[in-house]
């Protein structure tokens, strides 16, 4: 059987066997991870296994549970003083995926562009792919912590160009934008009428300054799809649930995909979600903590090993340079894999930019940072 | 909570160049706000978790909650008699309650006879004391945060995106 011409068109992940690589090896430490090592907070799991005894089992309204969206709505008030309407503005999804594809489907027509700044998330290029729009990536300045620029993003606007993907706090780089850089984005969203898609599922992991959503800037919310989640923050990835907030026609577009492809969010999890929200503040800020300091930790022990890393301002990643090694981000990976049994992605995971560069994820026990540190140390030092 | 006593709370063998790291702070400034914690008191010593559970046949031993009513003194309240109280090496800890008694005693022996044998020679007999009631734990799940079973390995893949 023969797979569409569209798919076959989308390149295979090109660190597939790399991947397979470290799959089939044992013992190894693995800095390779993208979601948190925390498991969900007690209360979380209690709350969904009391939903099943309650025999919480059916569908939910395809939009989610209202109970869910009003909590939602209550929380990026409260938070960042956004203003969604529970009822029309807001979707309840399978994990922020879901909810991007849904928002590429809801505004791509075929041909369309969307712009994406490189290093990027593996998953929005094929997305837009397949919905025959052109991902078209933008190159990001390393020296600027891989930050796009208004500047670099009307270079590539053309007449097609239908949005802007933003991703902050960023995977793989840790990158996030104060509130004017944003406002200086902005200006060029408005000059062009663009849409932005905002992946924030990481806001609540942000470090040192406080986090604007980009639908909080003025004139914004009508030209931002917000998609945010539970899975970082809550440690709730296995649970598969994310929401998109927007401007009213665009949420009820991306619902009439949804419920026709997903219908709903699982009930259970939807559950669990609220109760996330309702009591779920302190586990995060604990969760928080913790990273913070391995963030520092790691940080510090890379450039004391001599992998020059920007400091990052949210999320749970490094990504230092490894030029010094003479290696590529491949034959990094590989190499230290080999000899020292310690996993990395390599830089080229998120796009060629990424190329002389680790992702290094943090979302680990600092006895394992401390012992794959040293051993990236002595790998270095038999280069 | 103070960061650094976060950190040696959950690993007393967190080395103070690595809690600098952690709190980008010097290895020296982290040495001396140490050495004023352990001064001051605040940090009483650094002990080792065991579960004794796993280590039953070679150390046995028993251990109560022991509750105590008592007859306060003039002056003094509880103060001295939890003191006289404390002091005793098979009290391995020692609360002062509110509710229906006044002292909370976890006793610690060899087995139920030596525990019972405390109880009766020992602290039932002592002045103002009027009155005790003793619980033999069973079996523990969890201690001071701590649960007494290894955890399942995560089930994380090792790569992903």
């Amino acid at each position: 059987m023969r797979p569409s011409k569209l798919v076959e068109k989308i390149p295979p992940s090109g660190i597939r066997q790399f991947f397979d690589l470290v799959m089939g090896m044992k013992d190894v430490i693995s800095l390779g991870v993208g979601e948190p090592d925390f498991i969900t907070p007690w209360e979380i799991r209690e709350r969904a296994i009391f939903a099943i005894e309650k025999g919480y089992t059916s569908y939910t309204s395809n939009k989610g549970l209202l109970e869910l969206r009003e909590r939602i709505s209550g929380y990026l008030k409260h938070r960042y003083n956004l203003e969604y309407d529970a009822e029309e503005e807001i979707l309840i999804t399978v994990g922020v995926s879901e909810a991007f594809d849904l928002a590429i489907r809801a505004i791509v027509d075929r041909g369309d562009k969307i712009l994406i700044p490189e290093p990027s998330y593996v998953s929005y290029g094929p997305i837009v792919t397949l919905t025959r729009g052109i991902p078209v990536y933008i190159k990001t300045d390393p020296d600027n912590g891989f930050k796009v620029t208004p500047k670099d993003i009307e270079k590539k606007i053309d007449k097609k160009t239908r949005g802007l993907i933003l991703n902050y706090p960023n995977n793989p780089t840790g990158a996030s934008y104060s509130k004017s850089e944003l406002k200086s984005i902005a200006r060029v969203i408005s000059k062009h009428n663009l849409i932005v898609l905002s992946d924030e599922i990481y806001c609540d992991l942000t470090y040192d300054s406080i986090h604007t959503p980009f639908s909080s800037l003025p004139a914004m919310k009508d030209k931002t799809v917000y998609l945010n989640g539970f899975s970082k923050a809550f440690a709730m990835t296995g649970w598969r649930v994310g929401y998109a907030c927007g401007p009213k026609a665009i949420i009820s577009s991306m619902t009439k995909i949804h419920q026709y492809t997903m219908l709903c969010a699982s009930i259970i999890s939807q559950e669990a979600a609220r109760e996330a929200l309702e009591h779920g503040e302190r586990s995060v800020q604990e969760m928080k903590r913790e990273y913070r300091r391995r963030r520092e930790f790691v940080i510090s022990r890379l450039n004391e090993i001599g992998l020059s890393c920007h400091k990052p301002d949210g999320a749970f990643y490094a990504f230092p340079s490894i030029k010094r090694s003479g290696l590529s981000s491949m034959g990094f990976a590989r190499e230290l894999l080999k000899k020292e049994r310690v996993a990395v992605v390599p830089g080229t995971a998120f796009g060629p930019l990424g190329e002389g560069y680790i992702r290094i994820s943090y979302a680990s026990g600092l006895e394992n940072l401390k012992e794959a540190l040293s051993r990236m140390e002595r790998f270095l030092y038999t280069l | 909570m103070n960061e650094i006593l976060e950190i040696l709370e959950k690993d007393a063998r967190t080395t103070p160049d690595e809690i600098a790291k952690m709190l980008n702070m010097t290895p020296k400034a982290v040495r001396s706000a140490v050495k004023k914690l352990e001064k001051d008191g605040v940090i009483l010593k650094y002990k080792t978790i065991i579960n004794k559970e796993m280590v039953k046949n070679e150390h046995d031993e028993v251990r109560a909650l022991i509750e105590v009513k008592l007859t306060p003194e003039k002056n003094l309240g509880f103060e001295h008699i939890a003191e006289r109280l404390y002091k005793f090496p098979e009290v391995t800890s020692c609360y002062l309650m509110s509710g229906t008694y006044d002292l909370l005693v976890v006793v610690e022996g060899k087995n139920i006879h030596t525990v019972s044998d405390f109880v009766a020679e020992k602290l039932a007999p002592m002045d103002h004391v009027r009155g005790t009631v003793t619980h033999f734990i069973l079996k523990k799940y969890k201690e001071d945060g701590d649960i007494l079973k290894r955890a399942e390995r995560s089930k994380r893949l090792a790569i992903s995106l």
